[in-house]
């Protein structure tokens, strides 16, 4: 419930915030882009909706949290290996993977897609703010298209996205925090290690999940 | 008691035990010394089960910890009470939290009963009101008194301690080896201390295992040291001028 805590109230202004600003930026960018007159505007929140839903929601969401939460994971289970906190646990009988690493997996496969739900939510609404106070799609315009041709499998996917995210975004950063051998400084180490691996894993992953769903 | 029979344990291609054989008996203080790099913390950590050895076996009361899987050893690892170097104490809990840890996780005991041993194991180190107080608000030797008093939460039948004067001036250093010699005769416990604190050699060694080079050189009590011919001991033990002098001192008096 804590890990819970930590990584999805802990990281839902974040998610608010970078989600508004990208729904907001894409529709204007859309509408910057679609200049023929025989494309209706309410395309504009049809392209924001589906882009945001497939993609930018899950994972800009998933590596922006790999730098917020996968850092603070490996630092914390890092710290507690170096000052011998895990070897502690060890000698008094306690199952440490299932102690420190799997709740925070359990957390990060539950609350990463509840994020991500927000985080779609918040583009969809940003687009519309920033479509209608920049004046580049009339908030009527743009309702009409996010309200057209929707495919619910499209949800299905950025689920199945969420939930891989969420793992990758909690085991590898525990797996390097986990083994860290030294001190402070392979702690900071092993924590930009997990982070680079995390993004590159997420992207990877991102492009097999499109691959195999769409 | 705990028997260990020729324990190998290697890091890469450096050996650093090489076959160690000792019996470390109840109710007494077992020492574990030598120099820097000479496998002290290995071997212990090899009895604990923090690292496998390569060969050798490791026994507590005649049950084989070293054969056991993790389900298998927790029975005994219940009954284990750790003292680390830099007291490994949680630090995102407090002192009491920290000595209620492995009775929330292992006892059916009630809350207040908890709180009851919590309080009772501070009193018996001397740290009644810290109660509240993080890790981080402790000095090294109140650290070392609540991983004491943590390692004796449980009631031990084991009780190891990794280089429990480190970092501490003389009379603290005094006051935990007191400490850990009355918890022994209290529990019954059998204690296996690693240290290089020669004070703590003579004042609590009542069974000595010294290692040199990662094999077992020498074993006998703190008495037995001042009559040994053993060079490496006499070098080791009698580094310090201070150690001479006594030495010295005592062989006049004899």
């Amino acid at each position: 419930m804590l890990a819970m805590t930590d990584i999805g109230l802990g990281s839902l202004g974040l998610i608010v915030i970078i989600s508004t600003f990208i729904g907001a930026v894409m529709t204007m960018q859309i509408a910057f882009q679609l200049v023929s007159d025989l494309i209706p505007n309410s395309i504009i929140g049809q392209i924001n909706r589906d882009s945001n839903i497939l993609e930018l929601g899950p994972t800009i969401s998933a590596l922006v949290l790999m730098g917020k939460v996968g850092s603070s994971i490996s630092s914390q289970i890092g710290s507690m290996r170096v000052t011998e906190q895990i070897d502690a646990l060890e000698i008094m009988g306690i199952n440490t993977p299932g102690y420190l690493i799997l709740p925070k997996v359990i957390a990060g496969v539950t609350m990463i897609p509840a994020l991500v739900i927000v985080a779609i939510f918040c583009a969809i609404l940003g687009g519309l703010l920033g479509g209608s106070l920049s004046g580049a799609v009339s908030a009527a315009d743009y309702i009409q298209g996010i309200q057209g041709g929707f495919n619910g499998f499209t949800v299905s996917v950025a689920m199945v996205k969420a939930v891989v995210f969420g793992f990758i975004i909690t085991s590898v950063p525990a797996y390097k925090g986990f083994y860290v051998r030294g001190g402070a400084l392979e702690v900071g180490e092993a924590g930009t290690q997990a982070v680079v691996i995390g993004c590159i894993t997420i992207l990877a992953s991102d492009y097999l999940i499109t691959a195999i769903m769409l | 008691m705990i028997e260990i029979q020729n324990i190998h344990k290697s890091f890469g291609d450096k050996e650093v035990l090489k076959g160690i054989d000792a019996i470390f008996e109840p109710g007494k203080v077992s020492l574990i010394i030598g120099g820097s790099g000479s496998g002290k913390s290995t071997l212990l950590k090899c009895i604990v089960g923090l690292h496998n050895p390569e060969q050798g076996r490791v026994f507590f009361d005649k049950q084989e910890f070293t054969k056991m899987n993790f389900e298998e050893r927790i029975p005994i690892r219940k009954e284990i009470g750790m003292l680390f170097q830099n007291s490994a104490l949680f630090d995102s809990m407090t002192v009491e939290q920290n000595l209620m840890f492995s009775l929330d996780m292992f006892t059916d005991m009630s809350k207040s009963e908890k709180l009851d041993r919590a309080n009772f194991c501070l009193e018996r180190v001397n740290l009644v009101g810290t109660n509240k107080l993080f890790p981080t608000e402790l000095s090294g030797g109140m650290k070392k008194r609540v991983g004491i008093a943590r390692a004796i939460s449980m009631g031990p039948k084991y009780l190891f301690c990794d280089e429990p004067n480190s970092g501490l001036d003389p009379a603290t250093s005094i006051l935990i080896d007191e400490l850990i010699q009355d918890l022994t005769q209290e529990y019954k416990c059998t204690t296996i201390v690693v240290t290089h604190d020669m004070n703590s050699v003579m004042g609590i060694g009542e069974y000595i295992l010294y290692l040199y080079k990662g094999e077992k050189f020498w074993e006998g009590t703190n008495q037995d040291i001042l009559g040994s011919n053993v060079k490496e001991l006499n070098d080791f033990v009698f580094a310090s001028p201070l150690m001479q002098a006594a030495r010295q001192t005592m062989k006049r008096e004899e």
